[in-house]
């Protein structure tokens, strides 16, 4: 098998006495649509910025495509293919949607750093922007300001952001975080849609759409990693049940076991 | 009108000769004389200082607030024939009741808004209380006839002291201290902390963040307030006040943290010393020293000595 | 800037935005009035059109990229003294005059600009503010070189062009001036167009985000500061060859907290924010310091409370959202 398009190796991160991640140990196959669950406090979303070096971890290492980044700036990584988005919008309020994507490809093409030229001189970029927000549906809104558009229309353009940096593996942070059942079944249709050339990796609490979506599952509690394995195996488990259901015996806190 | 430099060298290096006595080394009459001075800008920032560190709230118009004690302080002797000492307490609550107005009615509005439009807020109340103050009083240098025993020097184990300086250290060593007891054991203390720890979690915990915060800004400009009718003797007053020592009370918040009371403390100090010194001993360098240091220690802590966020 | 069409082709809708507006060729030839209608004016004329660059060079930071200087005078400084000690030692050519003072600021602008890069609100604020003193507290010491508190004297322009003497009624400084700030507006006006203008906003927008997509936030910025600082050079070098003088004030904390009020008071990240704000200003402080210095403070002062109260766009921003209003009715 070939190397693990990302891999952490006994990634470990704490504030003071608070440990919000200890010693992470999980690969992501290239190609693979993961999920990564766990009660709130599990340290999902820490796990995201430590990966995407938002956050510097106290121990450990991070690998890209058989690279270590754990030195790396989080714009080096993203420049890499290591590319995540946003629980709560993270988005440029006073850019329409096109000029959003516009500057995420140009920042890819290296065509941002000059200031020299005018941007109509840059048709290949505003078109590869314009097809990525046809891509997802947001053609019709694409000359509108991004604060004036609907919420479930922003959550797109996280993605469309991420994905104008032509990413290698994908970092969702709850992608349907606030949106209505509905439309979420239709944004987790359009992740499903993605290249396969692109790993996935999103967080979700939804557990019918985790089940649908997801190939294989990370279970996070408590900073650590309980289990991974394949949708089937994790619904089975019963130290997963028993998280899940708010009874945790102390034997599962302290004895994580890998699937 | 052309403010006048942000340093002023020539009065401070003044200050020399009225403080410790000359038959001894200097150097123990600039350390005097900068404990004093440090004392004073110690007084004059640890309001701005508490209240940036609660509320994130940049208040440029602080040493107007400062400006008006001392205004204040000048017109109740020189027309009204009130001693100094009594003053001082009329330029505490007169400089706290004005501050609380202006936060109830402008700058309340803009703890959300961006850090410019702070800064242009309150440099237009700065620019405002300038002109009034120069329309009321002249831009002339404000007369201070203080009692002679306050003129006087008294000599402790051979070093000759100048009595005003001794007052000021000691009133603002008092302070300091009632300021620390008072954060430390009472129940106001206690809420003061807890909102400049964690704004969001006070709220949570139901203490009334904006009423506290509206009692620590008057105390603070009250403190200013106080400070600036303290710094006539030592500084002068003009109009210009307002603005001179805004940059000074500036870098004693950013070098000392913001929310820290010891780190202003020690970052007024620090100042003091160093300003008074280096006027001293390398006058044509003027103010260039303080700025460097300020710059250095930014660089290397952007949080300030004792900053805690 | 949105339009609600959504059938706008996206090429055709970014040819658009760097379109020429009407309004703004009016704008244009409507800076040639003064030497119709004020033929005693011109002086004032060129003073608005120095603050104008000086304005717009601070837009780029401050408008665009979203960094709050109250140094920016600094630079502003270095290019006056630059060209000023350059005429004063023997070449008072004004144009090349121009390009070694925008040079001179530049390269202090990209030494500082490694600082500036790695620091955001109240520690960016007392950074460039500690920069712009130390600056001037440095111009004071070095008084063998700038002459101090009396100013940098026995500057001697030479003939703009090798043609055109500088008079005492301000007619080639206006034009040089205006020449000047039309050739470096239409320099600032393609940057903003640009992709690398694109990144600014996004930087102002959301300067969290921009890592995330990848951006070099740090690289942006070192450039905008140091193309900014070039500018406010040229602005400087302006005021030192048209008036023959420079004095430390050209530096000071009141000229950095000048330029930000004008700014501000036009509408920041709006391009002609500065220029309108340049007109205004100095046109009412030539009008209200006529009468006592000390009440003009006063007006600034309520001007300032005033735009942030209720207009915190500037005057263009509620200009702007005026004709919106207007036209949806």
């Amino acid at each position: 098998m070939s190397a693990p398009a990302l891999a952490t190796r006994g990634l470990a991160k704490s504030f003071g006495s608070l440990v919000v991640a200890r010693d992470i140990e999980i690969e992501l196959p290239k190609g693979v649509r993961y999920a990564l669950i766990g009660p709130n406090g599990a340290g999902k979303t820490t796990l995201i910025n430590l990966m995407t070096g938002m956050l510097q971890p106290g121990a450990g290492r991070i690998f890209l495509d058989d690279s270590d980044i754990t030195a790396l700036p989080p714009e080096q990584r993203v420049r890499r293919g290591l590319v995540r988005t946003y629980q709560i919008n993270s988005l440029f309020p006073h850019l329409t949607a096109l000029e959003s994507i516009t500057l995420a490809v140009c920042e890819r093409t290296r065509a941002a750093r000059i200031w020299w030229r005018q941007l109509n001189a840059y048709p290949h970029e505003i078109d590869e922007a314009h097809d990525i927000l046809v891509a997802l549906k947001l053609g019709s809104a694409c000359h509108r300001l991004t604060r004036e558009m609907a919420y479930g229309q922003q959550r797109l353009l996280e993605i469309a952001l991420a994905l104008a940096t032509r990413p290698k593996v994908l970092l969702l942070d709850e992608p349907a975080a606030g949106v209505p059942r509905e439309e979420s079944q239709e944004l987790f249709a359009a992740i499903a849609g993605l290249s396969s050339d692109i790993t996935v990796l999103f967080i979700e609490h939804d557990m019918e759409l985790v089940f649908r979506f997801a190939s294989r599952i990370i279970v996070m509690v408590g900073g650590r990693v309980l289990m991974q394995g394949a949708p089937h195996e994790i619904a089975n488990d019963p130290q997963v049940r028993a998280v899940y259901l708010g009874n945790t015996p102390a034997k599962i806190l302290h004895g994580p076991r890998h699937g | 009108m052309a403010w006048p430099g942000v340093a002023r060298s020539a009065r401070l290096l003044g200050i020399n000769s009225s403080g410790a006595s000359s038959m001894l080394p200097p150097v123990f009459g600039v350390l005097f004389d900068g404990l004093a001075y440090g004392m004073l800008l110690f007084l004059l920032s640890v309001g701005q200082s508490v209240t940036l560190g609660m509320m994130n709230f940049i208040n440029l118009a602080h040493c107007s607030f400062a400006m008006l004690g001392g205004y204040l302080t000048v017109t109740l002797m020189s027309r009204y024939g009130w001693s100094f000492f009594a003053t001082l307490p009329c330029a505490f609550v007169v400089a706290a009741v004005v501050s609380v107005g202006f936060e109830r009615t402008l700058f309340r509005r803009l703890y959300r808004a961006s850090e410019l439009d702070q800064v242009l807020l309150t440099i237009g109340i700065v620019f405002i209380s300038v002109a009034v103050a120069a329309y009321v009083f002249g831009t002339d240098q404000q007369p201070l006839q203080l009692p002679h025993y306050l003129r006087s020097s008294l000599t402790f184990m051979g070093i000759r002291f100048a009595v005003y300086r001794l007052v000021l250290v000691g009133l603002a060593l008092l302070i300091t201290l009632a300021l620390v007891i008072g954060l430390d054991y009472t129940r106001f203390g206690a809420r003061v902390r807890a909102a400049v720890d964690n704004e969001r979690m006070a709220r949570g915990l139901g203490i009334d963040v904006d009423r506290t915060f509206a009692i620590t800004f008057a105390l603070g400009s009250g403190l200013a307030g106080l400070g600036g009718a303290l710094a006539i003797e030592i500084v002068g007053l003009d109009p210009s006040f307002a603005f001179t020592y805004l940059i000074y009370v500036l870098i004693v918040v950013s070098v000392g943290g913001l929310g820290s009371i010891s780190g202003s403390f020690v970052a007024a100090i620090v100042l003091g010393i160093s300003d008074v010194a280096g006027k001293y001993y390398i006058p044509q360098l003027g103010a260039f020293l303080i700025y460097l240091v300020m710059i250095s220690l930014l660089m290397w802590r952007p949080l300030g000595l004792l900053g805690k966020r | 800037m949105a339009l609600s069409e959504t059938s706008i082709d996206p090429q055709l809708y970014l040819v658009e935005q760097t379109r020429w507006r009407p309004a703004e060729i009016v704008f244009w030839l409507a800076t040639l009035l003064p030497y119709l209608l004020f033929p005693n004016y011109l002086s004032l004329a060129s003073q608005i059109a120095i603050a104008a660059l000086f304005a717009l060079s601070l837009d780029l930071i401050l408008g665009y990229a979203g960094i709050v200087s109250l140094g920016h005078a600094a630079f502003f400084g270095i290019g006056a003294y630059t060209a000023g000690l350059l005429s004063k030692y023997g070449w008072g050519e004004p144009l090349s005059g121009l390009v070694v003072a925008a040079f001179a600021a530049g390269v202090v602008g990209y030494a500082t600009s490694f600082v500036i890069c790695r620091f955001r609100h109240l520690a960016l604020i007392m950074l460039t503010l500690g920069f712009g003193l130390l600056l001037a507290e440095l111009a004071n010491s070095l008084g063998w070189l700038t002459g101090g508190m009396d100013g940098l004297q026995g500057i001697h322009t030479w003939k703009l062009l090798g043609t055109f003497p500088f008079d005492l009624y301000g007619r080639a400084a206006y034009a040089y001036a205006l020449a000047v700030l039309f050739v470096l507006f239409l320099f600032t006006r393609r940057l903003i167009h640009s992709p690398f203008g694109l990144s600014l906003r996004g930087i102002r927008e959301n300067f969290v985000r921009m890592p995330a997509i990848g951006a070099p936030s740090r690289a942006h910025i070192r450039t905008i500061y140091t193309i900014a600082a070039c500018i406010a050079g040229v602005a400087g070098a302006l005021l030192a060859q048209t008036t023959e003088t420079v004095s430390l004030d050209s530096l000071g904390f009141e000229r950095s907290a000048e330029v930000v009020v004008i700014l501000v008071l036009g509408g920041a990240g709006r391009l002609y924010g500065g220029l309108v704000g340049a007109t205004i200003y100095l046109i009412a402080r030539d009008q209200f310091s006529g009468i006592v210095p000390q009440y003009w403070y006063f007006w600034i002062g309520i001007l300032l409370v005033a735009v942030v109260i209720f207009l915190p766009n500037g005057i263009l921003g509620g200009l702007a959202q005026f004709t919106a209003r207007w036209s949806r009715k």
